[in-house]
């Protein structure tokens, strides 16, 4: 009998719990807390929302928790959000098919002390549900700083459901809230608090059954679906098709009633929650008014006309600078490491066909993956900072009109700034961009910014055919070098308030930003920040690179030419012959065949074209230093049939045109298509590219040829 | 007591939020969620250094929204 007892003692505990609360309410820090580093990072099948889930163990359990994206309500209508409220209410992806994921048998629903009124909205949602519930109290401190105290027995004597205080940076509480979980399905579903004029809830039973005659919708289901038909300004669908024809002509009825009764139908719900929770409120809070707090005084700087601006522009002068500058150091260091590595494994396997693909193409591939790291790290720790401290909030607050000229949402700033340095991290910071439409106009634009890629293109470009004269106070390679950067900028923004205007055009989007109090961040979210970013760059777009550096190598290296000079080698491989084939194709700009290898070569990554450029002139080692032997063989290049030189001062201007321009970056492609989750908008974003960059450089190459240069 | 548009009112103003006027379905929805609902206290706390967007006070936490969206929602103000 013992042993019986024991066993389903043990098979009642849940074992699949999902983790719920509002954005900015310590749901990741207290995630981080439970989970530690035994976290995985997936996507929920169709859509582009990361699903987060990690383990812990209770005695012996292991139990899964599912970390939902914050929200704050059940009943929204963006995409973004319906997520946690398609997997509490057991609906399938927008697909129809899949089911997103199992639901959850049991909910840790975070709520923040220190704005306990709107937080207590989604709870009482969440319990609404009938899935077992506990309430976990975070931010009691900083509650208390502000002069708010919570009685949280009178809480979850209210609230009909166990509510713990916890602390998970400093990690009290949490025995309580795990001892409370065992417990949760033993405790018995409740009926609904809060209540509706009566009226509407006659409504509203009366529409439940219905939706569960018609549609064998469960309890809180059909609930939530006559909620949102109630606000609903379209009685024509629900979830998952039509609307059935009786329920729609009742639905009217009653709505007819309510107008003469004065009843607002799409506010009588949330008004009615609304009262419950402040009754609530006024019985578990406990309010001295304090002074002026931290973060106000803060916000006064922060925010402020001038020192707003000052602090903004330092720290993402610094942010820039670092990313910029910083990152050179550990990227040479993987450098040399990799060169190391290929002279290795040069002197042990012997030297042919399989040497050269180990050397030059997988490591050199794999060289290519880890170069960015650097970069991503040292991004994502400053966003892991400014997210954490709540900073990230105040920069959007900043940015916003500038960006909402351009169609774009304030956080679409840091991320566009980010791809000066690379596209890689500046894509995958848009993650912040709560807006689909907003996001994906932001990732389309981003590799227009001028990365630290092209830099040595335009180096080259502009030592070998821009005269160094003084224009004005500037000499002129600085200010063409400075077009260049302003040249990505017009284009990127132009390009998304196009985009924005036609298919990326959504209802006017809707900005409303929580503004949270600033914290100190915990060094470990931002810590595990950065390790699941590097993780997934590595395992998804890093194989995506991989796998074209090896094809890229074969283009370069076969079909194979004995006893031949490397120029000679590389202009008989598919490469030479495929930038011989688009010769056709790219004349008009200016360009002859051996650029166009430059330009297939440089798909990797855009400074290949350096050393492509010194493979075609027979230059042994452009890289190291010899380049200025390099700018004079360029600079002497002539064409045998016209006798002119091939490259003039206008041919190089329309090549660093063409590479501000096109999408000379299969890394961003792959990152484009992992963040989007399928090929259609890399696809999108290489076309649109690939075109603007034929047709403005075509237009510069004509009006130059036409005034004569 | 008159009734305004929170867009009009300075920084320290506000007042009970008496309607909110011919927002979309979804913003409407979303600002209520928010906890802008008929009766709710709200004041303006600041506004962006270019002006847009402005940050209020509600329900004890920081909300920011454009002038655009604030449009809509009327206030019964005191008059001073």
């Amino acid at each position: 009998m013992n042993t019986q007892e024991k066993k389903t003692d043990t098979t009642t505990i849940p074992r699949y719990i999902a983790l719920v609360g509002n954005p900015n309410c310590g749901k990741t820090t207290l995630f981080n807390a439970l989970t530690g580093m035994k976290q995985r990072v997936g996507n929920y099948s169709g859509v582009t929302v990361e699903k987060k889930e990690g383990t812990f163990s209770l005695g012996s359990t292991e139990i899964t928790l599912l970390d939902l994206p914050g929200t704050y309500s059940l009943i929204s209508r963006s995409p973004d959000e319906k997520i946690a409220a398609d997997i509490l209410l057991g609906h399938h992806g927008d697909q129809g098919k899949t089911e997103l994921a199992e639901k959850p048998q049991a909910v840790i629903c975070v709520v923040d002390a220190s704005n306990l009124e709107r937080n207590l909205f989604l709870a009482s949602q969440i319990i609404d549900l009938h899935i077992p519930v506990i309430v976990a109290l975070t931010m009691v401190d900083s509650a208390e700083q502000m002069g708010i105290k919570v009685d949280a027995q009178k809480l979850s004597q209210l609230l009909g459901v166990p509510v713990v205080k916890i602390n998970a940076p400093r990690k009290t509480g949490l025995d309580k809230l795990l001892f409370a979980i065992p417990q949760l399905s033993t405790s018995k579903q409740t009926e609904r608090k809060w209540k509706m004029p009566e009226r509407v809830e006659d409504a509203t039973t009366e529409i439940q059954q219905l939706l569960k005659q018609a549609y064998q919708y469960e309890f809180p289901k059909a609930f939530f679906e006559t909620l949102r038909l109630l606000s609903s300004d379209d009685l024509h669908t629900n979830g998952n098709g039509s609307l059935d024809n009786n329920i729609r002509t009742k639905l009217e009825t009653h709505f007819q009633t309510f107008d003469k009764l004065g009843i607002d139908r799409r506010a009588v719900a949330i008004e009615s929650r609304y009262s419950w929770i402040q009754s609530v409120c006024s019985q578990v809070l406990h309010v001295e008014t304090v002074s002026q707090s931290l973060s106000d005084k803060l916000d006064k700087i922060f925010t402020h006309k001038i020192w707003g601006f000052a602090v903004f522009l330092t720290l993402m002068g610094f942010m820039f600078h670092a990313i910029f500058t910083w990152a050179n150091y550990p990227m040479e260091l993987i450098a040399s490491g990799i060169n190391f590595l290929g002279e290795s494994i040069s002197a042990i396997i012997p030297r042919g066909d399989f040497q050269d693909l180990i050397v030059n193409g997988a490591l050199a591939g794999v060289g290519a993956v880890v170069m960015f790291l650097p970069q991503i790290l040292l991004l994502f720790l400053f966003l892991g900072l400014l997210e954490d401290t709540g900073y990230m909030a105040r920069a959007a607050f900043i940015m916003d009109k500038l960006m909402s000229k351009f169609g774009l949402h304030g956080k679409s700033f840091i991320p566009l700034l980010s791809s000066f340095a690379c596209a890689i991290p500046g894509i995958m910071a848009t993650r912040t961009i709560e807006n689909r439409k907003n996001r994906i106009a932001t990732i389309l634009v981003a590799p227009l910014m001028s990365c630290s890629a092209r830099l040595p293109v335009y180096t080259l470009m502009i030592a070998t055919f821009i005269p160094n004269i003084i224009v004005g106070i500037f000499s002129l390679p600085a200010l063409i070098m400075f077009a260049m950067y302003i040249i990505g900028i017009v284009a990127a923004l132009s390009v998304a308030t196009f985009f924005k205007k036609t298919f990326l055009k959504s209802a006017p989007s809707i900005f409303l930003m929580e503004l949270p109090p600033y914290r100190k961040p915990s060094m470990k979210t931002v810590a595990i920040y950065m390790w699941e970013r590097a993780v997934h760059f590595l395992s998804r777009a890093g194989t995506i690179i991989l796998g074209v550096s090896i094809i890229l190598w074969f283009l370069a290296t076969y079909p194979k030419m004995e006893n031949a000079t490397p120029s000679q080698r590389l202009e008989n491989s598919f490469a030479g012959r495929a930038g011989k084939f688009i010769e056709p194709i790219i004349k008009p700009l200016g360009f002859n065949w051996k650029i166009g290898v430059g330009l297939i070569g440089s798909l990797l990554q855009r400074e290949v074209f350096v050393s492509t450029m010194g493979t075609m002139y027979n230059i042994e080692d452009s890289q190291s230093g010899k380049s200025s032997t390099l700018i004079e063989k360029l600079q002497n290049d002539v064409d045998t049939t016209t006798g002119k030189k091939i490259f003039t001062p206008l041919v190089a201007l329309c090549l660093m045109i063409y590479y501000v321009l096109s999408m000379q970056c299969m890394s961003t492609i792959a990152v484009t298509k992992r963040e989007t989750n399928g090929w259609k908008w890399p696809a999108v974003q290489f076309g649109y590219m690939t075109v603007l960059a034929y047709v403005v450089t075509f237009f510069v190459y004509r009006v130059g040829i036409s005034l004569g240069f | 007591m008159r009734e305004v548009s929170l867009s009009t009112l300075a920084i320290g103003e506000g007042g009970k939020v008496s309607q909110l006027n011919g927002a979309d379905s979804s913003l409407r929805q979303r600002l209520m969620e928010m906890g802008i609902i008929r009766g709710t206290k709200i004041s303006i706390e600041r506004f962006a250094p270019l002006g847009d967007p402005i940050e209020i006070n509600v329900r004890g936490y920081r909300l920011s929204l454009r002038k655009k969206e604030a449009e809509h929602i009327l206030v019964h103000c005191e008059d001073k």
